[in-house]
């Protein structure tokens, strides 16, 4: 393989990747690191890592989607997640889940056509204490009912 | 004849000398430490059911259908994963084994098809034979829930399902069929090492993906094959399995193309090839194979074939299909006339380093016996010719000194000249398996070739010559070490003439052999020369593998040499883990050379001037012998364009594609009177030809061939020959009809004369082969078993010589007017000329051959990538499209010479190697500008190839 560096996507890649690839283990953070970069994992990232790191991209890519947080596609502005763990199922995750996905007017992982919200499943957050539990970019929050489903759905479309 | 029985033992063998005893199943089973329960068992006859086990690639541990129980240990473990231990009471078979073996199938076939009837692994599937073993009867979860087996379930789209991939042209990818045991993506990683494949996805949704989900072909992958082998199922499945059905017999045999001499399965149904399938056994690939081998042989039943003899008489005519006697009545009395008007010394013959030992024996013996003179020459000429001479003047012997095994054993290698992830793939794979365990790599090359940087493998050191520098990068390798003490001094004292050592010590150490000194001359930095030496001095067992990148050139012997000095001057000859080996281009290139192809050298590199060895030939063949040597491949075509040559016989090489300067080749033909060219195809040589005699493939004869590590390999037939006689019994026939009594009656008996005659070959023979499999030559008293490693207690020539190597540029500068440098080699899925895989579906990953160019040079003559560019050199032009990529250096360019209507060797000059005449194909002055089209010569050629080619009574071939 030998592609040239080439494009906008290529070149922020790789100095993601020049920058981070000295350290033990580097696959993973670096992934994180272009996620937060662009918002999801872009395709044309992949050659790019895998040539730097002495990797096959059909090895990256097996990292890629092992993980459900790494995206192949941009999100909305804001992402929420809603756990659909058994904890969180049995404290009334799917009417949670109903109520959501009403408002939103959209279902699991689809985003909403003003591009403000993505929503996805989640199994378990390690917050079955506070069940039915969500995170909103990256910011947890637990003991959700129908008014604080609403309260959490207005914040993210803001 | 049934299949040739191959046991699968689930997990590698153990290399441990530690014996361990363990009970299984109340027998009594003793095994090296560090085997699997598994293995074991097997070893011991007893199976275990398994699915993601096999013994090509690690275990793995996720099926869980081998579990086993122990005594004294809880639950079941999976018996791959876990290795014997002494005095271990392991039980196979229990009720509770087998409710939970009889679970998991459930759950495998509840997402499966039920299609085994129609399936095209019906009788050769391991999902099934498991079910057959655990006993399945029923399948609980029924069939109805989410499967990635329908492309709908009730009338919706069924996301999971994906189709049938059919990208590759030789097999095909059905993801239904898949059972994620991860067997292919594994034999990807550790038998190939190219890691095409990945498991995608996790849980229900995991699935093989070639690259990033692509389809195989667009993909990292370069069909191999090896995880068509893994499959268990049907999922990874050959389409000639799908067309013809399962294979009925098989029969080994070795592959027919490059010189790392494959060992395959040749699997039939009567006599249509079903598949080639490596073969275990195999001692030089162990196992694994290539795109060429495993899949590349359509060409062996192309249209192209020509089946029939024909003569015409004037290159401008038509060929006349003739009988077989017809053409030998011709060839003899032609020869004879010939021979009477212009001379004795006015014919010859050139053996094919593609035939067989057997066969090349007989063109050699035909030209030396019956022409009466020693005009016989070999395509090892334009090749390996300089690793017989420097290895032969330096070690005694003119072959590489290991076994390919030897690599397992390295630890630091040096691969100059050498492209082998596309010219020796198999080798490749095995050379970057020990690099993953840690093998350092040095490469000396003038193109970042894919062993530089790839997935796991990251050479130590690249060294980017000028192409044409070789020897004095190698001798700045030797300054180094001799000058900072990295030489090993005991093994040169005891292996090595002190006092010649001591003269080339000194000749290296001068100043003006220095990195510091060559760097403006080799274009590589002083620094990564020093390191490099510090490395292969110090690093442990040292092996140097190099190719055509050496030897040809202008001073191909001399690098040759210069590696022999480097090799012993730090005592890396002579073990396992170490040697110098040439990678050889042609499955029996040498074999040829072995046989006596070369005009000066008798069978078993014995000179021809040696009284003793031509007096053994003599009292055999009935005749006496010249002992002045004959004419080289170049000096008979001179002697041609001069008027004193008139004659030549061919058998399979391709000479006006394959050697140099094309112009003076075709010239050299067109003046001769009866050009005879043996072949499968009309090739390019014999748009020159009088007279063509069809050739036949390596599947249609038996004989042997002999690999880069001399190991001799059977070759048997296993079909009829398409065009009614093997190659040696057409050479026989011509013999006869010029009056010599040959009488052979099976290959085997030309390989009795061999052995009769030839010290090396004593012991070989067809029952020998059989009862060892192969056999690497010297075969003799003194080596019963053969020879894996040569020069072990001592060289063969008694004392390791030391020679000076002075570097002198070659007369093919750069100027004003051809200011690049042009350097030649090929491509993974084409071969040699590519008269074969060009006549295969290999051109599906390379149909044309494109001129790589550096992105300054070509922006500095405005070229975009793809755009046709005008190649000129002192000799011709040619034209061709353009890749721009960083591999080649600037001031370099670089291209393949598999396709006819570029020519590459039309640009390539007549410099040639001071000692042997090989040609400098690996340097030659040029210059690149952009271009409308093919050029002049180009059409032209095309125009006469195609008129060359007609057929009387037959519709133009079209090609």
């Amino acid at each position: 393989m030998n592609l040239p560096v080439s494009g906008e996507v290529a070149s922020r890649t790789l100095s993601i990747v020049t920058a981070m690839k000295g350290a033990e283990g580097p696959l993973l953070p670096i992934l994180h690191e272009i996620q937060a970069e662009f918002g999801y994992v872009p395709q044309d990232s992949v050659p790019v890592i895998a040539r730097e790191l002495n990797l096959s991209r059909a090895e990256v890519h097996g990292v890629v989607t092992f993980y459900h947080d790494f995206r192949d596609h941009p999100t909305g502005r804001h992402v929420l997640k809603l756990c659909r763990a058994e904890a969180c199922q049995s404290m009334g995750a799917d009417a949670v889940a109903a109520r959501v996905k009403a408002l939103l007017g959209i279902d699991f992982h689809q985003t909403t056509l003003d591009g403000a919200v993505t929503l996805e499943p989640v199994y378990c957050l390690g917050l079955c204490s506070c069940a039915p539990s969500a995170m909103l970019d990256g910011e947890v929050h637990g003991r959700l009912d129908a008014t604080a489903a609403a309260e959490l759905v207005r914040e993210a479309r803001r | 004849m049934p299949l040739v029985p191959e046991i699968d033992y689930g997990t590698p063998a153990s290399r441990s000398d530690k014996l361990v005893t363990l009970t299984i199943d109340g027998r009594e089973v003793t095994v090296p430490e560090g085997t699997s329960i598994m293995r074991a068992s097997m070893e011991a006859g007893i199976e275990i059911p398994k699915l993601c086990a096999t013994d090509m690639v690690d275990a793995f541990g996720s099926c869980r259908l081998c579990l086993v129980e122990i005594q004294g240990r809880a639950g079941m473990p999976a018996s791959c994963t876990t290795p014997v231990a002494p005095g271990l009471v392991v039980s196979t078979q229990t009720s509770r084994l087998k409710d939970v073996r009889r679970g998991v199938m459930e759950l495998y076939i509840s997402d499966h098809p039920l299609d085994c009837l129609t399936c095209a692994a019906n009788g050769d599937c391991e999902l099934q034979d498991m079910a057959g073993a655990v006993g399945l009867r029923d399948v609980r979860y029924g069939y109805d829930g989410e499967n990635h087996v329908r492309a709908r379930n009730d009338g919706a789209i069924n996301i999971k399902w994906q189709p049938k991939d059919e990208s590759n042209p030789y097999f095909t990818f059905d993801a239904s069929k898949c059972i994620v045991c991860s067997r292919c993506v594994r034999a990807c990683e550790e038998v190939q090492g190219t890691f095409a494949l990945t498991i995608e996805g996790r849980g229900f949704d995991s699935r093989v993906s070639a690259g990033q989900h692509e389809a195989f072909v667009a993909s990292e992958c370069v069909s191999c094959g090896a995880c068509v082998q893994a499959c268990p199922t049907a999922t990874l499945t050959e389409k000639s399995v799908i067309e013809i059905g399962q294979p009925e017999h098989s029969v080994v045999t070795t592959c027919a193309y490059c010189g790392v001499g494959c060992s395959f399965k040749a699997e039939m149904r009567g006599e249509e090839l079903v598949r080639m399938v490596p073969w275990k056994d195999g001692q030089a690939n162990r196992g694994h194979s290539c795109v060429k081998g495993r899949f590349a042989y359509g060409y062996s039943t192309h249209r192209d074939r020509i089946l029939n003899p024909m003569i015409r008489e004037k290159i401008s005519d038509p060929w006349r299909e003739v009988t077989w006697e017809e053409a030998y009545a011709h060839v003899a009395s032609e020869f004879r006339r010939i021979q009477y008007q212009y001379g004795r010394d006015s014919i010859g013959g050139i053996t094919s380093s593609r035939c067989t030992n057997e066969e090349t024996y007989l063109v050699q013996k035909l030209v030396r016996a019956g022409f009466g003179n020693n005009n016989v020459d070999t395509c090892a000429r334009v090749c390996h010719s300089p690793t017989g001479y420097g290895l032969g003047q330096t070690f005694g012997t003119s072959a590489g000194t290991q076994n390919f095994d030897s690599v397992e054993q390295t630890d630091v290698v040096i691969v100059i000249g050498a492209n082998p992830t596309d010219g020796h793939p198999v080798f490749a794979s095995r050379l970057k398996k020990r690099l993953r365990q840690g093998a350092k790599l040095i490469v000396i090359d003038p193109r970042r070739i894919d062993l530089v940087k790839g997935p796991h493998v990251q050479a130590s050191y690249h060294l980017p010559l000028r192409p044409g520098t070789n020897v004095a990068v190698v001798t700045a390798l030797a300054h180094v070490i001799v000058t900072e003490g990295l030489y090993d001094e005991k093994f040169i004292r005891e292996r090595c003439d002190w006092s010649e050592f001591e003269d080339w010590a000194g000749f290296v150490s001068e100043e003006r052999h220095s990195p510091e000194a060559v760097e403006t001359l080799t274009g590589v930095p002083a620094e990564l020369v020093r390191g490099a030496a510090r490395l292969f001095a110090k690093g442990g067992n040292g092996s140097i593998y190099y190719g055509l990148g050496v030897t040809e050139h202008s001073q191909g012997s001399t690098t040759v040499m210069a590696i022999a000095n480097l090799a012993m001057a730090t005592g890396n000859i002579g073990r396992p883990g170490v040697g110098v080996n040439p990678l050889r281009g042609q499955n029996n290139v040498q074999g040829s050379c072995d046989m006596g192809s070369f005009p000066h050298e008798l069978p078993g590199y014995r000179h021809i001037s040696d009284d003793a060895t031509r007096e053994t030939f003599e009292k055999l063949w009935g005749v006496k012998l010249n002992n002045e040597p004959g004419l080289r491949i170049p000096n008979m075509l001179d002697a041609a364009v001069e008027g004193t040559f008139k004659g030549i016989y061919i058998q399979g090489e391709d000479i006006l594609q394959s050697d140099p300067d094309t112009k003076h080749v075709s010239a050299g033909l067109a003046a001769m009177e009866c050009v005879v060219v043996q072949d499968l195809f009309l090739n390019e040589t014999a748009n020159y030809a009088h007279v063509f005699l069809p050739g036949s493939t390596f599947l249609e004869k038996d004989g042997t061939f002999t690999n880069a590590e001399r190991r001799i390999n059977r070759v048997r037939r296993v079909m009829t020959p398409r065009n009614g006689f093997a190659d040696w019994e057409v050479t026989q026939k011509l013999a006869q009809a010029m009056g010599l009594a040959w009488n052979y009656s099976h290959p085997s008996e030309i390989m009795d004369e061999i052995a009769a005659t030839t010290p090396s070959f004593a012991l070989v023979s067809y029952d020998y082969l059989e009862k060892m499999g192969s056999v690497q030559w010297p075969c003799n008293e003194k080596h019963p078993e053969g020879s894996p490693i040569m020069h072990v207690d001592g060289f063969v020539r008694g004392k390791g010589k030391f020679i000076r190597t002075e570097y002198v540029a070659t007369d093919e500068k750069t100027g004003p007017r051809f200011p690049l440098l042009l350097t030649t080699g090929r491509i993974l899925s084409q071969y040699n000329v590519g008269a074969q895989t060009r006549r295969t579906d290999n051109v599906v990953w390379h149909d044309e051959d494109r001129l790589e160019i550096h992105p300054h040079d070509a922006e500095d003559r405005g070229i975009r990538d793809g755009d046709w560019v005008r190649l000129a050199s002192r000799s011709g032009e040619t034209t061709l499209h353009a890749l721009i990529t960083d591999r080649v250096s600037p001031g370099v360019v670089y291209t393949t010479f598999h396709h006819p209507d570029t020519q590459a060797n039309v640009i390539t000059t007549d410099f040639s190697d001071w000692a042997t005449n090989c040609p400098e194909y690996k340097v030659t002055a040029v210059q690149v500008s952009p271009s409308n089209g093919p050029s002049d010569w180009q059409v032209e050629y095309d125009e006469q190839a195609r008129r060359s080619r007609r057929i009387a009574g037959k519709l133009e071939a079209a090609e």
